[in-house]
């Protein structure tokens, strides 16, 4: 996958699977280029059985076929940067997938789209409370589900077409100003480092 | 999180549209394949493409959700479209430039577009 937001998009619709009602989606960026993504759930969790086998891309829940790369490939996309994936879960208690990347290494992938994976996350589970926040020492973007329902009310679903767009211009913008800010921060020399 | 007032007026407009929608047997559901396999083969951008150009067009019996792995990795994206009373359509390989000419022919003018189907593609 050409984009990191392409691998929340697709960890995250896993703690949809997992029949989730809450999912939190927090990334953090500090001034030297590390990321940390953290994707926490409140679905079924799983045992500590699967949870050892579960980045094996033969370990899959899907019916269609005895392969599942999701998890496979974001640890993949972590290690390669240097970062690693760590992963918190037990049955009934929800799971926490955290990842770490260095921004700054070659074959870190660019975040991409945020704004697109999370007005789709929220298209596809229009019921679901999802609160994303990218936090950086620049500046921050954020959107909750809660109080766009507050505003909306209950007739009118986040599925809707006119409501995903007011969303994904909305963190847009706000990803847009993000981007714009850290161009103008003041970034402290990074270490050399040859590994 | 800014421009809440502009959500209030979506609200607004939206409520009194809902009263003018038809009985919900004759709506279209549009369904696109957003697993690893559907994402990777570029998935999101589809989607993306169906809900604005579903919003641009105001097309108010056309439902557009997303499901999991359809079976058919390699001829992802994968959109299917149902008609109530007519047999699923499966589009194959989508692109978003084909997006707008699957709403115009099938969605609004009810003419599958045979060159995009997964019977064009075998």
């Amino acid at each position: 996958m050409k984009e990191l937001s392409l691998y929340i998009l697709d960890v995250a619709q896993n703690s949809i699977s997992a029949g989730a009602t809450r999912l939190e989606l927090t990334l953090t960026e500090d001034a030297r280029g590390w990321l940390t993504v953290v994707i926490a759930d409140n679905g079924c969790g799983m045992d500590p059985e699967f949870l050892s086998r579960v980045t094996d891309p033969f370990t899959t829940t899907r019916t269609t076929r005895k392969v599942g790369m999701g998890l496979a490939l974001y640890l993949l996309a972590a290690q390669q940067t240097g970062g690693a994936l760590y992963m918190d879960s037990a049955p009934g208690q929800g799971t926490t997938v955290t990842a770490t990347f260095d921004r700054n290494h070659l074959d870190c992938p660019p975040l991409g789209d945020l704004a697109g994976t999370v007005a789709l996350l929220i298209q596809g589970s229009p019921a679901l409370s999802l609160r994303y926040r990218h936090t950086t020492p620049w500046g921050e973007a954020e959107l909750s589900t809660e109080e766009l329902k507050a505003v909306l009310g209950e007739e009118i679903s986040l599925a809707e077409p006119e409501i995903f767009t007011w969303i994904q211009n909305n963190l847009s913008q706000q990803e847009a100003q993000l981007e714009g800010a850290a161009q103008s921060y003041e970034k402290p020399g990074r270490t050399q480092s040859h590994s | 999180m800014k421009s809440l007032e502009e959500l209030r007026a979506i609200r607004e407009k939206m409520k009194q549209q809902m009263d003018l929608r038809g009985p919900s047997e004759d709506h279209i559901r549009v369904v696109v394949g957003m697993a690893t396999c559907g994402i990777a083969a570029g998935a999101r951008p589809v989607l993306t493409a169906f809900l604005d150009e579903v919003e641009k067009r105001g097309l108010q019996n056309v439902t557009v959700s997303q499901t999991g792995c359809i079976g058919v990795c390699r001829l992802e994206p994968i959109v299917e479209v149902f008609v109530p009373g007519e047999e699923k359509v499966t589009y194959v390989k989508v692109k978003p430039q084909m997006v707008p000419v699957i709403v115009e022919q099938h969605l609004v003018n009810h003419s599958v577009v045979t060159d995009y189907t997964i019977g064009a593609a075998e």
